[in-house]
């Protein structure tokens, strides 16, 4: 029988996070001793029925109490230094970070890549390179935890929330779901695949889990749902009076209506789509459908997104950025 | 004095006291004697913490095996739920206050009863209503949701007896509010002429600080659970995104009190272990304004640290970096309090009876606690092991390591003044270690569970199998643990029929409620006692003294009878 | 301090400066201890009070700045006249109330009295008009955030620019209203029984140094329950654009 005590290491953070968690350790188990060994030592020095010099026992000492105040505190607050310069960094996402969507869901996780390879519980990933997760919940409350890279975040319903980790180790880690989230949440676990950047690259070339050799980018299928629903009936190539236009938005400062500037992320996008009231921006009254999440789901949002993102680049991927062309409005894309 | 219990001519008739006084039914039913109330919250206590333990012990047993093979999910997740919400609405936060501190609290200070007896009566009733709207829950099938009760999942996805569940908390909330009250009022103005703020005993301190939370905090979660309620009843978006709502209000609203919460269970039970540890040291607390004072520095900052059970809940960055120092900020009052109880020691005149034992106990399991509460209040520790078994390690130890411990070192304590008989010293010595090892052994490995990465509130590690022997070590100490739970329902019993008469001060402690009968007298005291010196004005060089002159009378576990 | 003794057998029996008096409950040592007690008390249940409250004002404050608009159009279902009017009924309640006590400080049961029927008065009124003037109609337009509730043109008084407010959001803001105002509501029903008792025990002037402190007590309650309502007014009724 095997007495794992540490999981494995397998993300840049998690060397960090041990040396930390070691070290809390350590002086978890020092003052744990010095106490025991305080504790039984007087305990048995000044058993009642041992001689012992008991005069003068003292009531209290401002200096002693001062100083074992000020110890721990001093320690309390190096370990604090330290814990949130590592937690900073987890907020500091480098920018050449390989972006993958998670969404969850009762019970289960959906992972989008931007090259539009879909896996289901299951997330394969190349070794050395940054990766962001961005992960919203289409229902209760998730977290996604990977052990092996000492990270998990929650996934909440309503807002995006994203994490990211470079993995140093291939392998195959897991995926567990942190936020108790109803009756199969023992379930909703799953595979990190971290894979050698050639057979990564194998790997996607063969389109991922289901072998479909091309499989259509976020961005491509942005590109489609965002005819379907006509959005460029409105979001020409300019601002005009319908719209804005959709080019170079992503990114952008947006000056609201109420005078306050917001920069249009994902979060912004998504909000602009099924709760567009929400952040007006100057000179645009409440023209723009609400939709619903029947009619857009929360992984087309994140194409619509990707696709955005597009726009404001030049043409020349393969995506073709060309001038989105007014369409009829179909059924159904209308209120 | 020595804690020899004095032979006492044992007369026939025994004085009326507050047990014998009347034997109806409706005289226990209708009292609004604080010592009966007590009674009868440690009667309803126990049998809550009794179905609680049960369902620990089915979910210990569920996790023996990789692919839990003994109940379904929906059980499984009832079973937790069960148990959590069982353990603390309906133990930990009542089991020290309204047993303990119901008991003890106005003897202590000299009154003749708390301010207001029906209102503590009223306490008990709605307790009672909120136990049986629980268990009602339980049997039109239980709630799923865990204790925390986390939006949108209980308000619009649970299709389990959410609703009646959250109204026995409710209820359950207005009994704690009516008991916190009783002892403000009790604190501020009956104490015993000469009894000055700073000449209480730590437990009053303790257990005033703990009624302030308890009158701060309470009616915020009540709010917020009946928020709950709305909207599942009637589809109102206070919590939930897709009607408008914030799912992570909920969390800082729920968290705003049951952070709090922890100190309401903990607070009294630090009250209990100054008590016990002074009395069987024979020594005055080792800085008693140190420790007063930290119990109020662990009340008030208490309320600014919910943010930390928040950190990867997509709370901003800058909220979890001051949610982080101000927790540990909180490990500085905890930590002064285990240096003055360990000096209190030193040149002290101890004495090993089972109290003592539940004590040191207590500081063993709560140092263990304190201190892994380091890795969850740093930020980058946290985002891995929340949401782990090394919360669920964490907060046992300080949650049932500290009060459980408490509670039963204060019912060791107390027992001979509440029911004038003296219970087995040898077994209840005995019974002190197989917790404190049982207690170890259950919760060490989930520690090391947590840092593995389980995730709490699985039933399943079927993925991962070599997490099986820590599960099998936890589940064989739970067995222990409650062997050691059940061997004290015997011992005590007995006492009360077999037990030798305790005498009014069987331990030679000091303190108000040594020097009235055990059991006292309806109205505590035959006179208002007059306070004229320090709590803990004991003398060890002199008690070691005589010791030395009665070596074998010094244990009460000595006495025939046993 | 003079330390008396105090026999088992209870109050009946002791005896001290104060002469005993039949309202001193066993627990209390004299008439002073009894009064302070219930003073703190009070003021200690005014404080879980004010947590109660405060919390659902958190509450409304966050989503009243995340829904700034939304929030604006809504309360223009509100109707401030009626509002306003039971703003001043409920000062003038309170007024009563202070003079009352003042009276009860000076044994004078009949002025006593009197200003309590006075109180009790603004209080009915104040629930008569909030029924009629305001619940009544909004709970038959369907606004009643139930499984019932009906948001469109007709429910937002025709008014397309509130009718254009997200369902969710009306709905969440008439909840907060109703939850707060309902609450309150409660407090003033209680406070109309509590003062019914307070009266019934004048009339029968079987109190006599009691009354002062029965009197203060009930009369800090009824303070604080007008206090709530000069909060909940202008955030509910008062939003600037």
């Amino acid at each position: 029988m095997n007495f794992p005590i540490r999981p494995e290491a397998a993300s840049e953070h998690a060397g960090k996070h041990d040396a930390l968690f070691y070290t809390i350790t350590a002086l978890t188990i020092f003052f744990t001793i010095g106490v025991y060994v305080a504790v039984l030592f007087l305990a048995l020095k000044y058993n009642h029925k041992n001689k012992a010099d008991r005069s003068n026992a003292p009531h209290g000492n401002t200096k002693l109490e001062i100083a074992w105040s000020v110890i721990p505190l001093g320690m309390a607050i190096a370990i604090f230094a330290w814990s949130t310069q590592q937690f900073v960094d987890l907020y500091k996402v480098p920018k050449d970070a390989m972006q993958v969507f998670v969404i969850g869901k009762q019970w289960m996780w959906q992972i989008q890549h931007t090259n539009g390879i879909r896996e289901n519980n299951e997330l394969h990933v190349p070794l050395g390179e940054p990766v962001q997760l961005t992960m919203i919940s289409q229902d209760v409350i998730h977290a996604f935890y990977i052990p092996e890279f000492r990270l998990q975040w929650h996934v909440v319903p309503g807002r995006y929330t994203s994490f990211w980790f470079t993995p140093t180790k291939p392998g195959k880690f897991h995926i567990l779901c942190a936020m108790h989230c109803g009756t199969q949440h023992s379930e909703m676990g799953g595979y990190v695949y971290v894979l050698p950047k050639k057979e990564y690259q194998e790997w996607v070339a063969k389109g991922g889990n289901r072998f479909i050799a091309t499989p259509t980018s976020m961005a491509q299928a942005g590109k489609q749902l965002y005819e379907r629903l006509a959005c460029g009936t409105c979001h020409g190539d300019k601002d005009n009076e319908r719209g804005t236009t959709l080019y170079g938005l992503f990114g952008s400062q947006r000056k609201l209506k109420d005078g306050s500037m917001v920069v249009a992320d994902n979060a912004y996008i998504r909000d602009a789509i099924y709760d567009p009231y929400r952040h007006l921006v100057t000179g645009y009254d409440k023209t723009m459908p609400v939709y619903e999440k029947s009619q857009v789901s929360e992984e087309q949002i994140l194409q619509l997104t990707e696709y955005i993102k597009t726009l404001g680049q030049a043409p020349a991927t393969d995506v073709v950025a060309s001038p989105p062309i007014p369409a009829s409005p179909t059924p159904g894309a209308e209120r | 004095m020595s804690a020899v219990l004095e032979p006492t001519s044992a007369p026939e008739e025994p004085r009326e006291n507050y047990l014998n006084v009347k034997h109806t039914i409706a005289s226990w039913l209708l009292t609004g004697d604080h010592k009966r109330i007590a009674v009868l919250y440690l009667i309803s206590i126990s049998f809550f913490f009794f179905l609680g333990s049960v369902a620990a012990g089915l979910i210990r047993l569920e996790l023996t095996s990789p692919q839990g093979t003994l109940m379904t999910s929906e059980t499984y997740n009832k079973m937790f739920s069960a148990h959590g919400i069982i353990m603390i609405f309906f133990f930990l936060i009542p089991s020290v206050p309204a047993v303990l501190g119901n008991f003890a609290l106005p003897i202590m200070i000299g009154a003749r009863d708390l301010a207001f007896p029906r209102l503590n009566l009223l306490s008990w009733y709605l307790y009672m209503i909120g136990g049986a709207c629980m268990m009602a829950g339980l049997l039109m099938g239980g709630v799923d949701t865990g204790w925390t009760f986390y939006t949108p999942y209980s308000s619009l996805y649970s299709n389990s007896q959410v609703t009646i569940t959250i109204v026995g908390a409710f209820i359950a909330g207005f009994s704690s509010i009516a008991t916190g009250l009783n002892f403000i009022v009790t604190v501020h103005k009956m104490r015993a002429p000469g009894l000055t703020w700073f000449r209480l005993p730590l437990f009053v301190w303790a257990q005033y600080a703990t009624s302030v939370i308890i009158m701060l905090g309470t009616p915020v979660v009540a709010i917020t659970l009946a928020l709950v309620v709305v909207e599942r009843a009637f589809g109102v978006g206070v919590f939930s995104p897709e009607l408008g709502g914030d799912p992570v209000l909920f969390q800082h609203m729920f968290w705003f009190y049951s952070h709090p919460a922890v100190y309401i269970m903990l607070l009294p039970g630090m009250g209990v272990i100054s008590e016990i540890i002074a009395c069987f040291s024979r020594r005055r607390i080792f800085g008693y304004e140190f420790v007063a004072m930290s119990s109020l520095a662990i009340a008030g900052l208490g309320f600014i640290v919910w943010g930390h059970h928040m950190f990867v809940s997509s709370q901003s960055m800058y909220q979890g970096i001051v949610f982080s120092f101000v927790s540990f900020l909180v490990a500085v009052p905890s930590a002064v309090k285990v240096f003055n109880w360990t000096s209190t020691m030193y040149k002290g005149s101890i004495h090993f009876n089972t109290p003592m034992i539940y004590a040191l106990g207590f500081i063993g399991l709560f140092v263990i606690g304190g201190l892994t509460g380091l890795y969850l209040a740093s930020l980058s520790t946290d985002v891995h092991l929340t949401g782990t078994y090394f919360v669920v390690a964490h907060f046992h130890y300080v949650m049932v390591g500290g009060t459980l411990m408490a509670f039963l070192g204060g019912l060791h304590f107390w027992w001979p003044k509440m029911f004038g008989r003296m219970y087995s010293d040898a077994w209840g010595k005995v019974n002190a270690v197989i917790v404190f090892l049982g207690f170890n052994l259950t919760f060490f490995p989930q520690f090391i569970l947590g840092f593995l990465g389980m995730p709490r509130r699985w039933h399943y590690y079927y993925f991962e199998p070599d997490w099986q022997i820590w599960h099998i070590l936890s589940t064989a100490g739970a067995s222990f643990l409650a062997i050691g739970l059940i061997i004290p329902a015997f011992y005590l019993t007995s006492s009360l029929r077999s037990g030798p008469k305790a005498g009014p001060n069987p331990w030679g402690a000091k303190g108000l409620e040594w020097e009235t009968d055990s059991p006292p007298p309806t109205y505590n005291f035959y006179e208002t006692p007059v306070v004229t010196e320090e709590a803990y004005d004991y003398d060890p060089e002199a008690d070691a003294a005589e010791s030395a002159h009665h070596h074998d009378t010094t244990h009460v576990a000595h006495q025939e009878d046993l | 301090m003079e330390i008396t003794a105090q026999d088992k057998l209870g109050p009946v029996e002791h005896e001290h400066g104060h002469g005993h008096d039949p309202l001193l409950k066993h627990q209390y040592e004299d008439m002073d201890q009894q009064s302070e007690s219930y003073v703190v008390g009070m003021w200690t249940f005014l404080v879980t009070e004010i947590m109660f409250f405060g919390v659902l004002f958190v509450m409304y404050s966050i989503y009243r700045w995340k829904y700034q608009n939304e929030f604006y159009q809504v309360h223009r279902l509100l109707d401030v006249v009626p509002g306003g009017i039971n703003t001043t009924i409920l000062l003038i309640s309170s007024f009563c109330m202070a003079v009352a006590v003042h009276y009860a400080q000076k044994k004078d049961h009949r002025r006593v009295l009197m200003n309590l029927a006075a109180v009790q008065v603004c209080a009915v009124a104040f629930l008569v008009i909030k029924w009629i003037w305001e619940w009544q109609p909004k709970i038959s337009h369907g606004l009643l955030p139930t499984t019932n509730f009906t948001w469109n043109l007709e429910s937002a008084h025709n008014d397309p620019a509130i009718a254009a407010v997200p369902e969710n959001i009306a709905q969440l803001f008439l909840s907060l209203y109703f939850t707060l105002t309902g609450l309150h509501a409660l407090h003033v029903i209680v406070g109309i029984i509590v003062i019914g008792a307070l009266m019934y025990l004048h009339w029968k002037k079987t109190h006599s140094a009691q009354d002062y402190v029965n009197t203060e007590m009930v009369g800090l309650y009824w303070h604080f329950v007008d206090l709530v309502w000069i909060f909940l007014f202008p955030l509910f009724y008062l939003i600037p654009r």
